[in-house]
């Protein structure tokens, strides 16, 4: 079952037609309190696309994230999701780096994927058949499906972050974004979420994952965007993943190896940056 | 004399009829709202919205108003500052809530000894309750704002499990979770005046508390939680009120202990390993 492709009702709901690019962002400056984290930020994501959003740790990644939800307001500039500078709601769902809940909390992974589904139901109106079936169908697409009545708290990082993958799905969203969905998860894990990822893609969702660490993920990009608080260097990996880039946007040296067609950077053993 | 005889002997008073049914729909009000209270860390606000809202009954009384309406003002006032307090960062909300409620509690206690000598007995038995005193109308209006609570947490119970689980991910979805925060912050409050008169301003907090960590000890599932709780602090509420009959001893007290024996049971009994050590591992409040 793990590798099924995503069945059609989750890609059905991406159905909205749309002619402007899902994400656009024109010199977004935002922060928190006095504190600017992005300066000047300008993209424009294509739909269908995969972005890779790589930097240190600090240097906005999920500040980015947060302004694209609209979480955070733009102290200037614009963001405009679907051509729209309103809050997106359900049409955009976020993985958050886990850490946050309390894992004790009494639900199990069916509640949770059944939550993404809160929004598309609006107040009043309780869980049907219909999303029943939403909710199993995204817990199959990362294949968590055989742990669907084991509390949260029970599974191990990397099932506890398909899950909130599922949950993201259950939204039948057209906009994902990923914080560091690949920390902590083994290779295995990591490969499947990334073929899911390109799945989605293909149906013309769109993707941004961000993450700091480098190694294995940055060959399956379309986009990737090199950020420290600024826009280092956005376009295709084989143009902006080059040394020099890479240790603008880290500010340490890296060591990029090109292995056949893959890339690998690793961090330069001999240097301690801020990566 | 039968059980039944035992059972029905107390039912003859109306007093005593109103002080049950009274009991009863605190308890399992208490821990519906509970539910939350346990999973998100509030117990320390819900003690503090009982102690201020001991200070608007005093003002109530001073002013010569409805009670209810007193602690109702307070409490809900106090919930809302607890409310924007939270949401800012790098304030200690608890410091600021202790500083906020034992202050306006204080207050209350210098208010009704100075403006209300003649009134001091029956107000400081709202400190510890008294359910033999709950009037007719007093009963109206636990049943009509517990019914209230009762149906907002029903009619938005996703919505609440979604943010009281996951505030971030809930507001991204597009939930408004500031207001809903909000919105259990007032339920809190509200929860808290209802019950004040029945069981005290010191022991609110144990309905609150004890019969939801009961059922947390027993299920994994939130609803469950939820149905357990309210089974648990209705049944606490009915024995301990018998308990007090019989005994002739203080029914706010006997209530709270009788919640705490459930308790007591369910952690040597939980069939969840480690159950206590889950408990006592605090969840963050945010």
């Amino acid at each position: 079952m793990k590798g099924q492709p995503v069945q059609s009702t989750i890609a059905n709901g991406v159905a909205e037609p749309a002619t402007s690019a899902p994400i656009v962002v024109r010199n977004l400056t935002t922060g928190y309190r006095e504190n600017p984290v992005l300066q000047d930020v300008t993209l424009t994501v294509e739909r269908g696309s995969l972005v890779g959003v790589i930097g240190p740790n600090g240097g906005g990644k999920s500040t980015l994230f947060k302004a694209i939800l609209g979480l955070l307001r733009p102290w200037s500039g614009t963001v405009l999701i679907e051509g729209s500078p309103r809050r997106p709601g359900p049409r955009i769902a976020y993985v958050p780096q886990a850490e946050t809940v309390d894992w004790s909390f009494p639900v199990t992974v069916h509640d949770v994927v059944l939550m993404g589904r809160t929004p598309r139901l609006g107040f009043l109106r309780r869980p049907r058949a219909r999303d029943h079936e939403i909710a199993t169908e995204a817990l199959e697409a990362v294949g968590m499906q055989e742990y669907r009545d084991r509390q949260i708290g029970e599974l191990s990082g990397g099932q506890r972050q398909r899950v909130f993958l599922a949950r993201a799905l259950a939204q039948e969203p057209s906009i994902l974004l990923l914080d560091e969905p690949v920390s902590g998860v083994d290779a295995v894990t990591q490969h499947q979420i990334f073929e899911l990822l390109e799945r989605l893609c293909q149906r013309g969702i769109t993707a941004m994952v961000a993450s700091h660490d480098l190694s294995c993920v940055a060959q399956r990009f379309d986009q990737v965007l090199l950020l420290n608080q600024r826009v280092v260097a956005y376009g295709p990996p084989e143009e902006v993943l080059t040394q020099e880039l890479l240790n603008e946007t880290f500010r340490s040296h890296l060591l990029l190896l090109r292995v056949g067609e893959r890339t690998f950077v690793v961090e330069d053993p001999d240097h301690h940056g801020t990566a | 004399m039968g059980l039944l005889d035992l059972l029905l002997e107390p039912l003859s008073y109306g007093f005593l009829q109103r002080g049950l049914v009274a009991g009863i729909l605190i308890g399992v009000i208490c821990a519906v709202i509970g539910t939350f209270v346990v999973l998100k860390g509030f117990a320390f606000i819900g003690d503090a919205l009982a102690h201020i809202a001991f200070t608007g009954i005093v003002v109530a009384f001073i002013a010569g108003f409805a009670f209810y309406l007193g602690a109702l003002v307070a409490a809900v006032l106090a919930a809302l500052g607890i409310g924007v307090v939270s949401r800012r960062a790098g304030i200690s909300t608890d410091t600021s809530i202790g500083i906020l409620f034992s202050g306006v509690f204080a207050l209350g206690i210098v208010l009704a000894s100075v403006g209300i000598q003649t009134y001091t007995v029956d107000l400081f038995s709202y400190l510890f309750g008294d359910i033999l005193g709950v009037r007719a109308d007093d009963l109206v209006a636990i049943a009509l704002l517990g019914a209230l609570v009762l149906l907002v947490v029903l009619a938005l119970f996703k919505e609440l499990l979604f943010v009281s689980f996951d505030p971030v991910v809930a507001e991204a979805a597009g939930l408004p979770g500031g207001v809903l925060q909000m919105l259990l912050l007032v339920l809190l409050a509200v929860t808290v005046v209802v019950s004040v008169q029945a069981v005290g301003v010191v022991l609110v907090v144990a309905m609150l508390v004890t019969p939801s960590a009961t059922a947390y000890l027993l299920t994994n599932r939130f609803g469950r939680m939820m149905a357990l709780g309210a089974g648990f602090g209705a049944l606490s509420a009915l024995i301990g009120f018998y308990l007090s009959y019989y005994l002739n001893v203080p029914s706010g007290g006997t209530i709270v202990l009788v919640a705490s024996a459930f308790f007591l049971l369910a952690l040597v009994f939980s069939p969840k390993r480690g159950g206590w050590r889950r408990l006592f591992a605090t969840p963050a409040v945010r």
